[in-house]
């Protein structure tokens, strides 16, 4: 099942290498990362999607708590939570145009540039909707895409705050 | 300097190079702090290791950057393995330097990540004290784990000077090691350990590092239960008590093993679960209720489910437990106990160790290795300080010689590294000069850190070693016989095996040799009467003599044990 881990990490050189290197050495899988500096600035907030069972996830955000530069970790899929990610694309084939806006309508789709040559959009929604989009435009249509990852925070009042 | 003496530092093991130099002649210029020069850095991390382990107090390693710190990796990884708090400072290159492959540089934080508690790279060189403090602070406290300080060169220039400042307290916003044990959970296990008919103790390494062992004690006054302890708990509880039954796991005694397998409630007590105890740990103790006590809240519940996880230091968790049995209205099933305590006795008649083999006359013409460590037992009164290394020789130790103190067995438990021994009862002789201090080791792990007799000559280290020779690489040859058809791939050297006499001697020492079981007395307590002398004792022993018992791998339970070579209980 997919898993939505969020934390609070110190802002130091280092404590991101030591998150992702905890996934690799205990045998757990990044599906995507996202992660920058909030707040006062000496703290980041990071984002990372993984796939893994209750235990294992249970496994893997007590051992991401055992490091010293994380302060606060939790795993947004045990409850409800917003998912969203944003995309940027690039295409050149100019008389899909239309239908490509029409795909990413729902997802707010954007014109960043607009040349004789290139078409530069972004879009942003849920990782399922953006998949989904990605794929209705047609990979062979696309030169290049470019996925922020999943961020995530609690739904309501609950709050990730050091 | 003056960060390492106010945090109580008294010895440094190192080994010098350029990107240290600056370091070094801070040593040159002081007096508080003893610095002891190894010959390899491995030694250095080893010695410091074991002087952690006998004391309690955080060991410290001075290593130089490139080979300097890559040599230290071993040391890290074994005393990560074993939750030891040990300071590795390397030098590094000067900092306008990094990243650009310049002599002798290395990623040390790199390397060293994935083996330590946490690691420090000295950006500015004010912070030097700050950083120490808090490496002490995170080494020792929680679950205490080795600490890596990396300082570029052009942080420790002398014609450079700053304020010195210590902090009354170490705070850190994201690490909060202690934990108040739950009271909730104290009382579902005093009420569940009460209502136990066949209740087990599992005691491991967390009760020494946690200076737990007067309250496991107490705790067993009232409850009257069977104890096991891990490799890494030999010595929490004493090993002449008539509840304990010796360590449990791969080459744990057939009453510890059994006794788990049949239990219906397990306390355990900062152990986990490790694979070399549950064996399959799908057919691990299919009938018991486990209370798990760990500072650690990851290794609560990682291989085998908790029904009572109880986070906190193993110390406060026990008084606190102390506390709840004697207040509940509940007592221990007396009946229960004494036919469960009589089922294990009964265990350890048919199959339970032999602990009076050295009263035997052998059959064999060889030395029986088990016999070694009974002789040692009998030499130095069970009082001395052991370290071991890795093999036959250490699960022979584990077995044979009765730990009733903690912190006397030092050994390589989780990592098993080949050469711990010699190097770890150096740093266990510095820390107490008076006491007897016996690195039991084999011939192929003594080969790994023999350099350091050259330590011990220069540091006048009267250490006892006991090389018990079997001429082969014991404990691979013995999975070659059980598992491999006793094809010995790569096990075997004995044509171009040293003398090892002559190798003592040529470093200064005491060399001895025995081949006979009816010297071997005599021999030791020649050994041990030169009490200003490193003696190398180099016994040769049956190459064929194994360990067991033996747990039956893969797919065995705790209960499936080859008791011989050929058969199973």
């Amino acid at each position: 099942m997919k898993r939505i881990i969020s934390m609070l990490i110190e802002n130091k050189p280092g404590a991101l290498a030591r998150v992702v290197g905890l996934f690799h050495q205990r045998g757990y899988n990044i599906e995507s990362l996202n992660v920058g500096p909030v707040f006062d600035g000496t703290y980041s907030r990071m984002t990372v999607t993984t796939r893994g069972s209750e235990n294992e996830v249970e496994q893997i955000t007590k051992q991401i708590n055992k490091i010293i530069d994380v302060i606060k970790v939790a795993d947004l899929t045990e409850g409800e939570h917003h998912e969203y990610e944003f995309i940027l694309i690039k295409f050149n084939k100019l008389k899909l145009t239309i239908k490509i806006q029409k795909i990413l309508k729902p997802l707010g789709g954007k014109v960043l540039e607009k040349n004789t040559k290139v078409i530069v959009m972004s879009a942003s929604g849920s990782s399922s909707d953006v998949e989904a989009a990605i794929k209705a435009i047609g990979k062979a249509n696309l030169l290049e895409v470019v996925r922020s990852g999943s961020l995530g925070l609690h739904e309501g009042e609950k709050v990730l705050t050091i | 300097m003056r960060a390492l003496k106010d945090e109580g530092v008294k010895l440094i093991f190192g080994y010098p190079g350029g990107a240290a130099l600056h370091i070094y002649d801070a040593i040159f210029r002081q007096k508080a702090l003893q610095h002891i020069l190894v010959r390899h850095e491995q030694g250095a991390t080893h010695a410091a290791d074991g002087y952690s382990r006998a004391t309690g107090k955080p060991g410290v390693a001075l290593v130089t950057s490139g080979p300097g710190a890559t040599n230290a990796i071993t040391g890290l990884a074994t005393a990560y393995m074993d939750s030891i708090p040990l300071i590795v400072i390397s030098g590094q290159v000067h900092s306008h330097l990094i990243g650009t492959d310049s002599f002798q540089e290395t990623d040390m934080i790199g390397i060293s990540r994935p083996i330590v508690k946490h690691s420090f790279m000295v950006q500015d060189a004010e912070d030097i004290p700050r950083i120490i403090q808090e490496a002490f602070y995170i080494a020792t406290s929680g679950r205490s784990g080795p600490v890596v300080i990396d300082i570029p060169k052009d942080k420790t220039d002398p014609s450079k000077l700053y304020q010195y400042k210590r902090m009354k307290q170490v705070t850190l916003r994201s690490y909060k090691p202690r934990v108040v044990p739950h009271p909730g959970q104290i009382k579902k296990a005093s009420k569940n350990l009460l209502s136990a008919e066949r209740p087990v103790i599992y005691a491991g390494g967390g009760v020494i590092l946690g200076d737990a062992h007067k309250e496991l004690i107490a705790l067993n006054k009232i409850l009257k239960a069977p104890v096991t302890n891990t490799l890494m708990g030999l010595g929490a509880y004493p090993a002449a008590d008539k509840y304990f039954m010796g360590m449990l796991g791969m080459h744990g005694t057939y009453q510890a093993n059994m006794a788990m397998h049949n239990a219906d409630v397990i306390l355990a007590i900062g152990a986990r679960f490790d694979d070399r105890i549950t064996n399959t740990p799908s057919l691990f103790a299919p009938k018991a209720h486990i209370i798990h006590i760990d500072v650690d809240p990851a290794s609560i519940s990682k291989i085998i489910n908790a029904d009572i996880p109880i986070v906190g230091q193993v110390k406060e968790s026990l008084a606190a437990l102390i506390k709840e049995i004697k207040r509940s209205k509940l007592k221990i099933d007396s009946d229960a106990l004494d036919s469960w305590n009589a089922q294990i006795a009964s265990w350890r008649k048919t199959h339970g160790l032999n602990h009076d083999l050295y009263l035997q006359k052998t059959k064999s013409k060889m030395i029986i290795p088990q016999v070694v460590v009974q002789e040692l037992y009998h030499a130095t009164k069970g009082n001395a300080y052991v370290t071991s290394d890795v093999g036959q020789h250490q699960m022979f130790v584990a077995q044979y010689y009765h730990f009733n103190k903690p912190r006397r067995w030092i050994n390589s438990g989780g990592l098993g590294t080949m050469g711990f021994g010699l190097p770890a009862a150096m740093g266990v002789k510095l820390a107490y000069p008076k006491q007897e201090v016996v690195c039991v080791t084999g011939e192929g792990s003594i080969q790994m850190c023999i350099q350091e007799l050259s330590t011990c000559l220069q540091y006048n280290l009267p250490i006892k070693i006991i090389n018990i020779n079997n001429e082969a690489l014991g404990m691979v040859r013995q999975w070659q016989d059980m598992n491999y058809g006793g094809r010995y791939s790569a096990s075997t050297y004995a044509d171009s095996l040293p003398d090892f006499v002559k190798l003592a001697e040529s470093y200064g020492h005491v060399g001895m040799k025995v081949t006979k079981q009816s010297e071997l007395r005599q021999t030791l307590d020649k050994a041990f009467a030169m009490t200003d002398r490193l003696v190398f004792i180099d016994i040769y022993v049956d190459p064929d003599e194994h360990v067991y018992p033996m747990l039956v791998a893969p797919n065995g339970s705790l209960q499936d044990m080859w008791i011989t070579k050929n058969k199973k209980a």
